[in-house]
């Protein structure tokens, strides 16, 4: 017994390859290990303590389910919130009194929110939902469970830094979480925090202490983005096993690579954004400042600003930031709908230069949020132009996913349901973008319903039908346990069938010209006509949400007591996450990690149901080449 | 009490579905892939009813409240954005029932069979092509006719041009006519007061016959210039009738024309309610009092434009002429905003 210990521990010591903290790169290369290994890393865990098992993890595993349930956490938070304006929108005669219980009696006036509490819950939910749910709790998850296990890797290429992303993020989480304590409450300028409002302490109760808060929140959580997007792209380029060419990685991989890099390149301008207006806020300076005369408060000290370079800036990382939330949903979509439906994903060249061309196309289609900014006609059609052309690559990828069930022999598992939910979605999302893309329609939809409507289908709810879809489908690997199918399907009928009802709607009130971020349209002949539609939504939103707590129970309760799984790979996929062992400790594999002999879609081919990656090609077959 | 009930009862509703998911999930694992391939039949067939349900139901709602979306324009270019709209529908509206449709038959007709293997299809380069091409076609019609429209709207206003000038203050929408001369009197920030709100330099003799108004008038089928700014934070424009949307900014006017051809009155009887305004409202987020930051507005035939401007009062005479504000006494042979400056600068 002795002699086994102590050659673990050499063997620990001299390889590393199967570890608990630090990851050495030359087991990229695979070493080769003895049988004798196997449990190694369960003594390993047991060895470690506590803290740096679950808590200060390094393991890209542990890291990725913590991105998840912080970010399951604050989606229910978002959402929480959506609810209640929602229940001030359908209903605004019902008493609310029950707010000032929970959020504080400076909230509620006779039995009804104040209006500064309605911004300030339209605020955190565009900011908890775009940014702690759908870019750090959707990317941050799947890049890092899928990324070295898709790849071939036994942990990211930088496991302190990625570790680090993570409590960046927690830190943000809390700031922001702190924020609600004010007593002048969290940030209310809403989630683009446009200056003068969000610059100027006294032009509103958001704009006050909350608002600090938001920025610095916001800061840390720029960082934990930058430092998980590096690490993603060293990763997923340096780190992918033998074989691995770019041709052959899964298009998950793919979509998350693209992702990190629109990230990296345009986050660092939201933090110069912000951080010129933290100066603007308090140093006096007066970037996006001039000429302000605050009623009852007097003339302010700025001159020279321009409001209009803000938004240059925050839409430079916002538009970007939309395809941030999508782009990863495209990937596991993808995979998704090939695996179950035993086909290859169709075009794979197509949908890897599509995701590249929205990618870089993201980059120059920021001012058609600024359509009705004054902007100069011309710069406004060469966004026109380049916005529309976003929607070819949008069309290729709809026609390749229906070509990709086309014939296909459809396995109905919750995952799949949610791909193909999606790719409706991202059908009826994507068109309405073309309306608002033509600056022309757009002066009559700008800030309307239409807005709230097209961009919640398309990446709001698309995003979350993606992240929904990736963790019906990893599930088994990151906790060895099935989610409960039967759940999943009522989870995905009652989601799929309400986000329609809620937001279908909208673009009938959109096209009437109902206001975005109003309380009450109670004031106005011409928005008033849709007190029953508006009842609806709400009844719809709150059914909705409630089928969340359904997946949220369904998520904790399998964790525990799911169904375990018995099957190394139970969804018959060819990527190589499913070769490891079914709960894979700290280095993915044990022994050496899988050569790559084929690219990840071989399914249906030759009268084989699937063939995986590992497999070596055939004498006489024929191989697909990218 | 109710809210009580209500609350029993989903929990209610909620252990049940979770229980019945359980036991269900039991009986599956005995059966096997027979409850495999029945779930998945069960799932097709909802996919494809999905799909009916749902496309029917977007066509009846359409139909349903096409009453009340897209109100009556009543601007010239109101007309182009609503036909740049319909050929938008109709384009898009094609390729939404067609995909969708092709979806829900596909996931219908396509669901797990018994011994059944996908079919081998992983490129054909010929329909990549086919539908690259068909959507920029399509594309680019719409970003033609879209711009076509774009520079008609921003182009230039013609020389004879009424100008109003709109500026947005929490809350409320400050509107000065340039009275008799047409020309508006040139205003500075600082020069702000509660009395003169919108800053106007009263050294210059443009502003003496300016006059403020809390409504709009229009009169029917001018054109208008509307000069737009913010004293404090950011505020939008927003005539939901005319097809108007422009932000206003602190520091950064801009500026809107349009030309309404749609009376009140006319428009009283085309939607049959005789208490029927135009209304201009604020369309960007600007703080609390955001959803109240209305005023109301009319477009005038030409009699009842007159009339209404008969009543009009210069700003100045009513409310500055003789008191600390006023700065043209000082030097009344200032003719310009430059001179007028230095002045204040002498006085310092």
């Amino acid at each position: 017994m002795e002699t086994t210990e102590t050659h673990h521990g050499h063997a620990h010591s001299n390889t590393g390859a199967y570890i608990t903290d630090h990851v050495h790169y030359q087991d990229v290369e695979g070493v080769i290990r003895s049988e004798e290994d196997h449990g190694h890393h369960d003594s390993d865990r047991n060895k470690k303590n506590f803290i740096h098992t679950w808590i200060f993890s390094q393991d890209h595993k542990i890291i990725g389910k913590q991105f998840l349930i912080t970010g399951i956490i604050w989606a229910i938070v978002g959402g929480a919130f959506s609810n209640i304006f929602r229940m001030q929108l359908g209903f605004p005669d019902t008493n609310m009194s029950w707010i000032g219980n929970v959020f504080g009696d400076r909230w509620v006036e006779n039995g009804h929110m104040t209006n500064d509490f309605y911004n300030m819950l339209i605020t955190m939910h565009g900011t908890i939902l775009v940014f702690f749910v759908l870019t750090a709790g959707l990317s941050g998850t799947f890049a890092n469970i899928l990324i070295p296990l898709q790849c071939g890797a036994r942990d990211m290429a930088s496991p302190f830094l990625n570790m680090l992303s993570y409590w960046f993020f927690f830190m943000a989480s809390i700031v922001m979480a702190a924020s609600f304590f004010l007593p002048t409450g969290a940030a209310g300028v809403s989630w683009v925090f446009y200056p003068p409002l969000s610059a100027i302490r006294d032009a509103s109760l958001g704009s006050k202490g909350g608002a600090d808060m938001w920025l610095i929140s916001m800061s840390l959580f720029i960082f934990s983005s930058l430092l998980g997007g590096l690490n993603y792209i060293t990763t997923i380029l340096n780190l992918r096993t033998k074989g691995m060419s770019m041709a052959k990685l899964p298009l998950t991989i793919w979509a998350l690579l693209i992702t990190a890099i629109l990230g990296v390149l345009s986050f660092p301008v939201l933090l110069g954004a912000a951080i010129l207006l933290i100066f603007d806020r308090t140093l006096g300076t007066s970037f996006y400042l001039d000429k302000i005369y605050i009623e009852n408060v007097g003339a302010q000290p700025h001159e020279g600003g321009n409001p209009i370079l803000y938004q240059h800036l925050f839409w430079f990382l916002g538009h970007p930031e939309v395809y941030i939330v999508i782009m990863p949903a495209f990937g596991m979509v993808s995979e998704i709908l090939s695996v179950n439906s035993r086909k290859p994903i169709f075009g794979y060249r197509a949908m890897v230069l599509s995701m590249l061309a929205i990618a870089a196309l993201a980059f120059f289609v920021w001012a058609h949020h600024m359509f009705v900014t004054g902007l100069n006609p011309f710069v406004g059609s060469v966004f026109v132009f380049l916005t529309l052309l976003i929607a070819i690559p949008s069309a290729i990828k709809v026609f390749n996913w229906l070509t990709t069930i086309w014939k296909g022999n459809i396995k109905y598992t919750p995952a799949m349901l949610f791909a193909i939910g999606f790719v409706s979605l991202f059908i009826s999302g994507g068109l309405t973008g073309i309306f608002l893309g033509n600056s022309s329609i757009d002066i009559q939809l700008h800030d309307t319903y239409f807005v709230v409507a097209h961009f919640h289908i398309v990446m709001g709810i698309g995003a979350f039908f993606g992240m929904f879809a990736g963790v019906y489908h990893w599930f088994p690997k990151m906790y060895g346990k099935f989610m409960n199918r039967t759940m999943g399907f009522i989870h995905f009928w009652l989601t799929f069938a309400g986000a329609y009802a809620i937001f279908w709607p909208m673009h009938y009130q959109g096209l009437a010209g109902v206001p975005r971020r109003y309380p009450s349209h109670a004031g106005y002949e011409s928005f008033n006509k849709f007190g029953e539609l508006s009842e609806f939504i709400t009844i719809a939103a709150l059914v909705v949400f409630a089928a969340q707590l359904l997946f949220v129970f369904n998520f904790f309760y399998s964790i525990f007591r799911g169904k375990i799984c018995h099957e190394q790979n139970p969804w018959k996929s060819n990527t190589i996450e499913w070769t490891t062992p079914i709960k894979p400790g700290h280095g993915n594999w044990e022994g050496e990690i899988p050569t790559v002999h084929r690219w990840p879609y071989d399914y249906g081919k030759d009268g084989q149901d699937f063939i995986p990656q590992t497999m070596p090609i055939q004498p006489g077959e024929s191989a697909h080449h990218v | 009490m109710t809210a009580f009930l209500i609350f029993l009862a989903l929990v209610l509703i909620g252990t049940l579905v979770i229980q019945i998911s359980k036991a269900n999930e039991y009986i599956n694992t005995i059966r096997g892939e027979d409850a495999e391939l029945e779930s998945d039949k069960i799932n097709g067939n909802l996919m494809l009813l999905f799909q009916i349900v749902f496309l029917v139901g977007v066509s009846w709602s359409a139909w349903h409240f096409s009453d009340r979306y897209l109100p009556v324009s009543a601007s010239v270019h109101g007309h182009w954005i609503d036909t740049m709209f319909d050929i938008t529908l109709v384009l898009t509206g094609i390729v939404f029932f067609l995909t969708q449709i092709a979806l829900g038959w596909f996931s219908y007709k396509y669901r797990n069979r018994k011994n059944n293997l996908g079919y081998y299809y992983p490129e054909n380069n010929k329909l990549e092509m086919i539908w690259t091409v068909i959507p920029a076609i399509v594309l680019t019609i719409l970003v033609v006719f879209g711009l076509y429209y774009w520079f008609r709207i921003t182009g230039p206003a013609s020389p004879e041009a009424r100008v109003i000038e709109i500026t947005g203050k929490q809350f409320e929408w400050l509107i000065r006519y340039p009275g008799a001369d047409s020309k508006l009197g040139i205003n500075n920030w600082k020069k702000i007061t509660s009395t003169n709100k919108v800053g106007i330099d009263f050294s210059d003799k443009d502003s003496h016959d300016d006059f403020l108004s809390g409504e709009l008038h229009f009169e029917v089928n001018k054109e208008y210039m509307l000069k737009i700014n913010s004293r404090d934070v950011v505020h939008d424009v927003g005539l939901n009738h005319f097809r108007v949307k422009m932000d206003a900014m602190p520091g950064l006017p801009t500026h809107f024309k349009l030309t309404p051809n749609i009376t009140t009155d006319e428009m009283r009887k085309i939607t049959n309610n005789p208490n029927f305004n135009y209304e201009l409202c604020c369309d960007y987020l600007c703080g609390a009092g955001h959803s109240s930051m209305k005023a109301m507005v009319f477009v005038d035939t030409h009699e009842q434009y007159e009339a209404w401007l008969a009543k009009q009062k210069s700003f100045y005479e009513t409310a500055i002429k003789g008191t600390k504000e006023d700065n043209s006494i000082i030097n009344p042979s200032n003719e310009n905003g430059k001179v007028s400056a230095e002045n204040e600068k002498h006085e310092q």
